[in-house]
């Protein structure tokens, strides 16, 4: 039996792709809240969203996906969640996954559950963004928070009420990935890395986002 | 020396801004003198420009005018990171914002 799942879905101009996700997560996963929280799109993606019925948070302007997800954190902890997934609206996750995800919370084996794609070969990942882009990224995570992962953008991942709660993040943009964890570290929260499939239907962060990424996490270890 | 006459020139406009400021109470009035003092080092230092030399043979360098640009460029370096400080402070309120009118529809 589930406990009160909330499924958070960030979103930002995927008008084409967002209905279908939300569609796909409501099939696999009947019981769960899904919580969409559009930030701030400019094509249709809020109209998409409300009419699929589930609970959609509006941003008034783009602030980010470390933002997003921040609200979607804040609103599922305020209406009793006792997990709370993190979903990518883009398609990219996929919703047999979701039971895997939770499972190690349910069995209160730990607080935290990461998905990883190097843990099988499962997802077929471009050569180009895995040694130039994720490979590295391993290092600089392990180097600003301490923890040792196998996969650290990856934004699949689910966290009990409590972890929920003592995870804060500050990081608007794309370095939430890495405040994420850093935030597991500093709290000591028990998590686990679990094999999830990541679909490429399309390039997602480039290498420049890399830099842009090094320079938010820099500036705040400066501040 | 023409580079003389302009920098005392911008100077006294800057003063004259300053005290503009001052009547509609824009700056406190720490801030404007501590910007009075330093539009006043600016012009005393135009004026008697081989002094400055002696300041900056003091702390190794060989002339004024490079002491002056050295440490404008580290003024520089301190008020840009005290502007990125700010604009994040900034930024941060800005989703605060954002998220509670999100959270309260």
């Amino acid at each position: 039996m589930f406990m009160n799942l909330f499924i958070v879905i960030p979103t930002f101009n995927e008008g084409k792709s967002i209905r279908e996700t939300i569609i796909k997560v409501k099939g696999e996963t009947p019981e769960a809240n899904i919580v969409v929280v559009d930030d701030g799109s400019i094509d249709n993606t809020f109209k998409q969203v409300k009419e699929t019925g589930v609970k959609v948070l509006r941003h008034v302007i783009n602030r980010g996906q470390g933002a997003t997800l921040q609200t979607g954190n804040e609103y599922a902890v305020r209406n009793g969640a006792d997990i709370v997934v993190h979903f990518d609206g883009d398609g990219q996750h996929r919703v047999e996954d979701i039971k895997k995800i939770i499972q190690p919370i349910l069995d209160k084996e730990v607080e935290v559950v990461l998905g990883s794609r190097f843990l099988d070969k499962n997802s077929n990942i471009p050569f180009t963004k895995k040694f130039f882009i994720l490979k590295p990224a391993i290092i600089l995570n392990w180097f600003f928070t301490g923890l040792r992962l196998t996969d650290v953008h990856n934004g699949f991942r689910a966290m009990s009420r409590v972890a929920a709660k003592k995870i804060k993040i500050t990081q608007d943009r794309m370095a939430h990935n890495t405040e994420i964890i850093s935030e597991i570290n500093k709290n000591k929260l028990k998590y686990k890395e679990v094999p999830v499939q990541i679909i490429y239907n399309e390039y997602g962060q480039g290498f420049f986002d890399g830099f842009k990424i090094l320079k938010d996490l820099i500036i705040k270890k400066i501040l | 020396m023409l580079i003389q006459f302009l920098i005392i020139l911008f100077s006294l406009f800057a003063i004259s801004r300053l005290f503009k400021k001052l009547r509609s109470k824009e700056v406190r009035n720490t801030e404007f003198y501590s910007w009075l003092f330093f539009w006043f080092l600016v012009i005393g230092a135009t004026i008697w420009f081989k002094e400055t030399d002696r300041i900056a043979n003091f702390f190794g360098v060989e002339k004024g005018a490079d002491l002056a640009v050295y440490v404008s460029v580290l003024f520089l370096f301190y008020l840009i990171f005290k502007l990125i400080v700010k604009v994040e402070k900034q930024e941060k309120e800005i989703t605060k914002i954002t998220r509670e009118i999100a959270l309260k529809k």
